[in-house]
């Protein structure tokens, strides 16, 4: 079969897939950005038990790898009485691992805000949090922008580790279309094709949003 | 001059450590509506850290401050008054990410809850006391230092604050740009605002200042109108650092 043979035949299979690997890769990201600020917030602001516990966290989710934590919460829970589908188990492994590493990254940008923001915030009456809110994120998030970009296509590839508990995404798909025409190296390379064009279409989005936040007079600074 | 007028900042026997180091060792000072008082003194005397005492930015150890009635230091809602002491900080500290005219106005809106048109319209015309209304859509980073100060004491001004504290707001700018901040400061104290400044700058505290206070060791060593501190100090010391002082003058001072 020539490769464009191949295309025509799989197309709709991988196109399915690539419809739950966005899925994953979104719902995941979001989630994962909730618990990113969230720790984030706690481990830089928050009172010792919440810094302690984030930190732990944190350390945790980022020490151990990503395919046992998806084989603790799809085969682990089940005894516990906690039986998940597929894309919700994989959804929920991504969300927390993404949301550990987002944390990171938010933590640096928070970090990396002169504490001179804050003191001014304060000191015209504002309260920390206000001082948080309206000062220092505006800030921190234009600051994350690229780690994060980093950070989602990351996810996006590693979302074909849901195959492996059998959710139907693009890597699911691909072994599926392979398993029937025998055509692996040109199968794959389609998939591998889909995702590569994914991934350049979303680093030109976040990089038009950073550009577009960008703060004018730091042109050179950065 | 002011001796009748009611006295804004009362601090009462402040101290302040910060480990083994023993920074502010009891210091009371007053200062009455309209005056402008000048803290002088070599570096690590604990200037500063008397300015950030009295918004709570660094919480004293022990004393007692006031801002008219209320106790600064007891209070457990210290933002409310913050609002009313205005601070100028030696790096401008203006938030990089807003426009000069949405610093002016973010404590407006945030903190006093004003809508955002007459927010605006304030920070405009604080903006125009500072000489900056045609930059008001300029960022900070597309300002010059004594521009970025200007933003920043309009800042100040915009909370209409019983009194403004600068800590040495001229001591980050090249020296040609030092004189459009001390104009407007000069231009504050004639309008009859209540000012305490940490400065160095001798020709400013001569034509303005009420009182000039030398610190020395965390306490306070003199205090008087400037003419007589400059002409006849009664501490040898005090003589000492202003005569060394005036041997940098148009110099930066030391911090």
């Amino acid at each position: 079969m020539t490769f464009w043979q191949v295309i025509q035949q799989s197309w709709s299979p991988m196109l399915d897939g690539l419809q739950v690997t966005m899925q994953l890769t979104l719902l995941s990201i979001v989630f994962g950005l909730a618990l990113g600020l969230f720790l984030a917030l706690g481990k830089v602001y928050g009172w010792k038990p919440l810094r302690w516990f984030c930190t732990a966290f944190i350390e945790i989710i980022r020490g151990t790898p990503l395919l046992v934590q998806i084989f603790i919460i799809y085969f682990g829970l089940p005894p516990y009485g906690i039986r998940l589908s597929p894309l919700e188990a994989a959804v929920i492994a991504f969300s927390i691992n993404s949301g550990a590493y987002q944390a990171e990254y938010l933590r640096g940008a928070i970090q990396s805000i002169p504490s001179g923001q804050m003191q001014a915030a304060l000191s015209m009456g504002m309260t920390p949090w206000q001082g948080v809110i309206s000062i220092i994120m505006p800030q921190a998030l234009r600051r994350v922008i690229p780690p994060w970009t980093n950070e989602f296509i990351y996810l996006l590839k590693y979302t074909s580790l849901a195959y492996i508990i059998g959710t139907p995404e693009l890597m699911a798909q691909a072994r599926f279309v392979a398993s029937r025409n025998y055509e692996y190296f040109q199968t794959y390379l389609f998939a591998a094709l889909i995702y590569l064009s994914i991934v350049l279409v979303f680093s030109e989005f976040f990089g038009w949003v950073e550009r577009k936040f960008r703060i004018p007079g730091f042109e050179f600074h950065k | 001059m002011n001796k009748e007028k009611e006295i804004v900042l009362r601090i009462e026997d402040v101290h302040k450590s910060f480990g083994e180091n023993h920074v502010l060792r009891g210091v009371s000072m007053g200062i009455r509506r309209g005056e402008t008082k000048i803290l002088i003194g070599p570096s690590g005397t604990g200037k500063s850290t008397l300015l950030t005492c009295i918004n709570m930015l660094t919480p004293p150890d022990a004393g007692k401050i006031w801002l008219l009635e209320d106790e600064i230091t007891g209070s457990k809602r210290v933002n409310l008054l913050r609002q009313k002491i205005g601070f100028v900080f030696q790096d401008f500290s203006l938030f990089n990410h807003l426009t000069a005219l949405g610093n002016v106005s973010i404590g407006l809106t945030k903190v006093k809850g004003m809508d955002r048109k007459k927010a605006r319209k304030k920070a405009l015309e604080e903006l125009k006391q500072v000489g900056l209304e045609e930059k008001a859509s300029s960022y900070p980073a597309q300002l010059s230092g004594g521009q970025k100060q200007r933003v920043a004491i309009a800042r100040a001004l915009a909370m209409d604050p019983q009194l403004i504290l600068f800590d040495e707001p001229t001591s980050a700018l090249d020296p040609e740009l030092i004189g459009e901040v001390l104009g407007v400061m000069k231009k504050l104290a004639n309008q009859g605002m209540t000012m305490l400044v940490v400065s160095h700058e001798m020709g400013f505290a001569r034509s303005v200042a009420d009182e000039v206070i030398f610190m020395e060791g965390g306490v306070i060593v003199e205090q008087g109108p400037p003419a007589q501190l400059f002409s006849s100090p009664k501490v040898e010391r005090t003589g000492q650092f202003l005569s060394r002082l005036s041997g940098l003058f148009g110099e930066e001072g030391e911090k």
